[in-house]
């Protein structure tokens, strides 16, 4: 690991502004991804700005009836809250669905947003990667690409989103809320949070330098059937192939998000009008775009008949 | 025969004792496998943090390289040898503490990240004379093989039952506004972080069942 400095930050505000203020520096909360990046100097921050100590660590009531999700609460913590397991089930059944008791003890809210691609030529320091080492070229295309993308992908980049979290929230809608480095606070709906690679693989998100995500708002309950189904090599404590997110009416309608297959959560609203009419019909409108490689293409398949499943489950 | 016991406090003695010979030999205080001498020689002072824990029980005060995760405070600092590293990735569940009540892997997190936080190791849970309910069971179902992941499932499992206890769901819990059931899916779900290469998974499962089962 490189060597770094270290400050505890008081306040998001002053936490926002040292990122600014000292050149690559890095917030840390529950440090499973980032620690995991810097043992293998993937990330090498040069200053660290633990932000433990700030006090976003409590799920409230908003006044629109939703909920608003301090960035610090622990994944366990949202998992088992009363409220979102009773309005927002397929929220903890995506967070139940990722990573082990262990780690989700330690990750954050904002810090599973936030998380990297597990792709294994970004992790192998040996390979090129346009996301680890802009400009160097892609080891993963023509490579080992079954976890890969099917959709969204680029020239430059294949990589997924590794988060079964963020999935269930661009199904929920969710908005991220956020403080700059001069004190300014904005909200971004998540559907514009993340970005597709392009050429720019190293931007994931439209977080500006410095800027630090103070809490993700939920708006209030939509109810339905809510599933969080997730297809992975292993029945627990491995990344998703395939998942999907789903918030299922009475009467069919609803909306539905698909991990595993992206750079980012994908969700496609114009195809949430065919649910009515099955999965193929959705299926066909969520991945009309997908591109796959010869190694993922079983993706398109296991999406359409995992969603179909997700359907079938919201029925009965 | 030697016992284990004696076999672990000879081996403490030797960890102790390099590392003093290592302290004569450098000048900074700071020891630590991970830093270079000459490094660690040149390093700012502002980059070394004095830390806090209360460590099974104990106040602790130590001065670290702020690089230096819970897992090595630990072991290399602490000599608490007991907590295992495994993979010192998060994914095998070796390095597993019981920090504040909850279970975490202790590789994956900064000592600093921890000022004044309780922790509890395998050597704070019961001594070979006093064992822990669940260390008696572990021995009594032959849940291991090599014994390397052992402190590390046993943590996890004491704290499983706390979760469990607490009303946490989890992945295969069926329903998301009823209390957890205390079942052998449940548990194995639960214990999926901790990885055992010699396949001691359903002895494991049958000495945390036995513990359950108990009245607390």
């Amino acid at each position: 690991m490189r060597s770094f400095t270290y400050e505890r930050a008081r306040t998001p505000a002053e936490a926002a502004a040292s990122a600014m203020r000292k050149p690559d520096a890095k917030f840390i909360a529950g440090g499973t991804n980032l620690l995991d990046l810097m043992k293998l100097e993937i990330e090498t921050p040069a200053h660290l700005i633990d932000v433990n100590g700030l006090a976003l660590d409590k799920i409230e009531s908003t006044q629109e009836g939703g909920l608003r999700i301090g960035a610090l609460v622990r994944n366990t913590d949202l998992a088992a809250d009363a409220r979102v397991r009773r309005d927002y089930g397929v929220l903890s059944r995506a967070l139940l669905a990722g990573a082990s008791g262990q780690l989700r003890n330690m990750a954050t809210t904002a810090g599973n947003l936030l998380q990297r691609t597990r792709c294994p030529y970004f992790y192998d320091t040996n390979q090129s990667c346009n996301k680890r080492k802009p400009g160097s070229g892609c080891a993963a295309i023509g490579g080992f690409s079954r976890q890969h993308a099917v959709v969204g992908a680029s020239e430059a980049c294949i990589a997924t989103h590794p988060s079964d979290m963020a999935v269930a929230m661009r199904a929920l809608d969710a908005t991220v809320e956020t403080v700059q480095p001069d004190g300014a606070t904005r909200t971004i709906p998540i559907a514009e949070f993340y970005r597709l690679p392009g050429d720019t693989p190293h931007i994931e998100t439209t977080l500006m330098p410095g800027e630090l995500i103070t809490a993700v708002t939920l708006p209030k309950p939509v109810g339905g059937k809510q599933i969080y189904r997730k297809v992975r090599d292993r029945a627990s404590y491995a990344f998703a192939l395939v998942s999907v997110a789903a918030i299922v009416q009475r009467d069919g309608t609803g909306r539905v998000a698909l991990g595993g297959v992206a750079h980012k959560p994908w969700r496609v609203e114009a195809a949430e009008t065919q649910m009515p009419r099955g999965a193929k019909a959705v299926a066909a409108q969520l991945l009309a775009d997908a591109r796959p490689t010869r190694e993922n293409a079983f993706k398109l398949a296991l999406a359409e008949r995992t969603l179909g499943a997700v359907l079938a489950e919201a029925k009965g | 025969m030697k016992s284990p016991s004696d076999f672990e406090l000879s081996r403490r003695k030797l960890l102790a004792g390099s590392a003093a010979s290592i302290a004569l030999t450098a000048a900074p205080s700071i020891v630590n496998a991970q830093v270079p001498a000459v490094e660690a020689a040149v390093a700012d002072v502002s980059a070394v943090w004095k830390v806090s824990l209360t460590v099974n029980g104990a106040a602790r005060g130590l001065t670290l390289d702020p690089r230096t995760t819970l897992l090595d405070a630990l072991r290399e600092h602490l000599h608490l040898t007991g907590t295992k590293k495994g993979c010192d990735h998060g994914q095998c569940g070796a390095c597993t503490v019981i920090v504040g009540g909850r279970r975490i892997n202790s590789c994956m997190t900064l000592a600093v990240m921890h000022e004044g936080e309780r922790i509890t190791t395998i050597e704070g849970l019961g001594t070979p004379e006093n064992m822990h309910p669940m260390q008696a069971a572990f021995v009594k179902h032959d849940g291991y093989q090599c014994g390397y992941c052992t402190p590390g499932q046993i943590c996890s499992a004491v704290a499983v039952l706390d979760e469990i206890k607490a009303g946490i769901p989890s992945h295969v819990t069926t329903d998301l506004k009823a209390p957890p059931q205390l079942s052998n899916p449940e548990l194995r779900e639960r214990m999926s972080g901790n990885i055992c290469r010699c396949g001691a998974y359903s002895n494991i499962a049958e000495a945390i069942s036995e513990v359950a089962g108990r009245p607390a």
